[in-house]
């Protein structure tokens, strides 16, 4: 009998990892993909939407068509995983029986965490970038204030790139000198990695963009229109742009699957459950002490597939995520640099350069037929 | 003053800003003059606790380091 193989979530990590687990077992699995809307959304995508850079149909693509013909999809939700009886319980009724089963469940965005919250803005969800895209047309001028309003999140450098193409977007409106832009940094610069840090505060400086430092989201007033640090500091805002917080999905946080804060305790090498074997996790949905962002997921994928493929087959499985990630970060005038680390390297970024800026265009429209099957390494 | 901690926090192997956000948190729930004790890995957290205590007026009383692990000790500002 073919072992069984049931992938919960298509995003980056899922989709990549189910077309990589069809591949290697052939005949020798019945894989499963499911995922609640059957849409792949390219995440990245949103920052341009909000800043009228894209247009949303480039961002969301027919799960299907990324999907090998090997492997099932359901499109459902899936509302309980049972470790000990090994199924998914699925929302229009039913239930998948696994031999393996993988967590590609993502984060979800928690608004309801930061006290007044309410209508504030953000890019972290399609319809989070289309509505701020629309109150920025509206925008005439003020003071934005941009900041993370809980950790961890999604894509590190995202509120400083979105700074700098914010700058430009004001510019080119001709409203920037009636605005101001101020980063709110948890840290006392403006991105956590120092030496990224260096290279970005001065370009941040020479464009007028003030750094907040030591301001770590408390709470908002939007009657007031103010926002509150821990550290006891308030501003006033005309437009707020939060990073809303990320926490994991329900069905991991309600199967019993996860820590306090809804990410899965996840083995740094093998990528296994920390207590259930034959569950693995990965992308955002895990409690690994590294970047969430598509990068990772991607990384990650090919281990768990090589793994169950091992498994399955009966050898020893050696396949071990060692930590990688990779990012850009646009640092605005055309350039940006990269960040590339393991658990064991951090990040030394190379000097910014028109050609990481261009890799990064060119790697947003290659997306589509390159990463989730498993193209580029 | 209490000299004891009242929470101690282990962040071992999270990557700044994480010990610096996780450890103001936890400050908010304790009462001024409180000590707090967190454990962490990432070797940039000296000096960003240095630079936050300095921010802040949290008081900074004690850096260590054993075997990778560092320590920093924290009291309330009151």
């Amino acid at each position: 009998m073919p072992a069984r193989v049931v992938v919960l979530g298509g995003g980056v990590g899922g989709t990549l990892a189910v077309n990589l687990i069809a591949k290697g077992l052939k005949r020798d699995a019945k894989v499963t993909l499911v995922d609640r809307t059957g849409m792949h959304v390219y995440q990245p995508g949103f920052l341009y939407v909000a800043l009228d850079q894209a247009n949303a149909l480039w961002l969301a693509r027919d799960e299907r068509s990324l999907l090998r013909k090997e492997v099932d999809l359901v499109i459902d939700d899936a509302t309980k995983v049972d470790p000990v009886a090994r199924t998914v319980t699925l929302r229009r009724g039913g239930t998948l029986a696994y031999d393996h089963l993988v967590l590609a469940t993502g984060a979800r965005l928690d608004r309801e965490a930061v006290p007044g919250y309410g209508g504030t803005h953000d890019f972290y969800s399609l319809e989070g970038a289309q509505r701020l895209r629309e109150e920025l047309r509206r925008f005439k001028g003020g003071r934005v204030l941009v900041g993370v309003a809980g950790i961890p999140y999604k894509c590190p450098p995202a509120p400083v790139e979105f700074v700098l193409m914010l700058d430009q977007y004001l510019r080119d409106r001709g409203i920037r000198s009636k605005s101001e832009i101020r980063l709110l940094s948890p840290l006392n610069r403006a991105f956590p990695v120092e030496s990224a840090s260096k290279m970005v505060q001065p370009i941040m400086a020479r464009k007028g963009i003030e750094l907040a430092t030591f301001f770590n989201v408390e709470s908002v007033d939007e009657g007031a229109h103010t926002v509150t640090s821990i550290e006891g500091e308030t501003i006033e805002y005309d437009l707020l742009v939060l990073v809303p917080p990320h926490r994991g999905a329900q069905v991991v946080e309600e199967s019993g699957l996860t820590d306090a804060a809804g990410w899965i305790p996840t083995d740094r090498g093998t990528l296994q459950h920390q207590r259930h074997e034959g569950i693995y996790a990965i992308g955002d949905a895990t409690d690994l002490p590294i970047s969430k962002s598509g990068s990772t997921a991607h990384f990650e994928a090919p281990v768990v597939a090589s793994r169950i493929a091992s498994v399955v087959r009966g050898t020893a499985p050696m396949a071990a995520y060692e930590g990688r990630v990779m990012c850009f970060l646009e640092i605005g005038e055309g350039r940006a640099t990269t960040l590339r680390f393991d658990y064991k390297h951090p990040p030394v970024p190379p000097q910014p350069s028109r050609l990481w800026h261009w890799a990064k265009w060119a790697f947003n429209r290659a997306y589509w037929v390159t990463v989730p099957q498993g193209r580029v390494g | 003053m209490p000299l004891t901690i009242t929470r101690t926090l282990d962040l071992k192997g999270f990557a700044c800003p994480i010990p610096i956000v996780k450890t103001a948190q936890a400050m908010k729930q304790l009462a001024a003059g409180d000590l707090i004790e967190v454990f962490a890995t990432d070797p940039g957290s000296v000096k960003d606790f240095a630079a936050w205590s300095k921010a802040t007026g949290n008081e900074l009383t004690e850096t260590s380091q054993e075997g990778g692990v560092f320590r920093f000790v924290l009291r309330k500002k009151g």
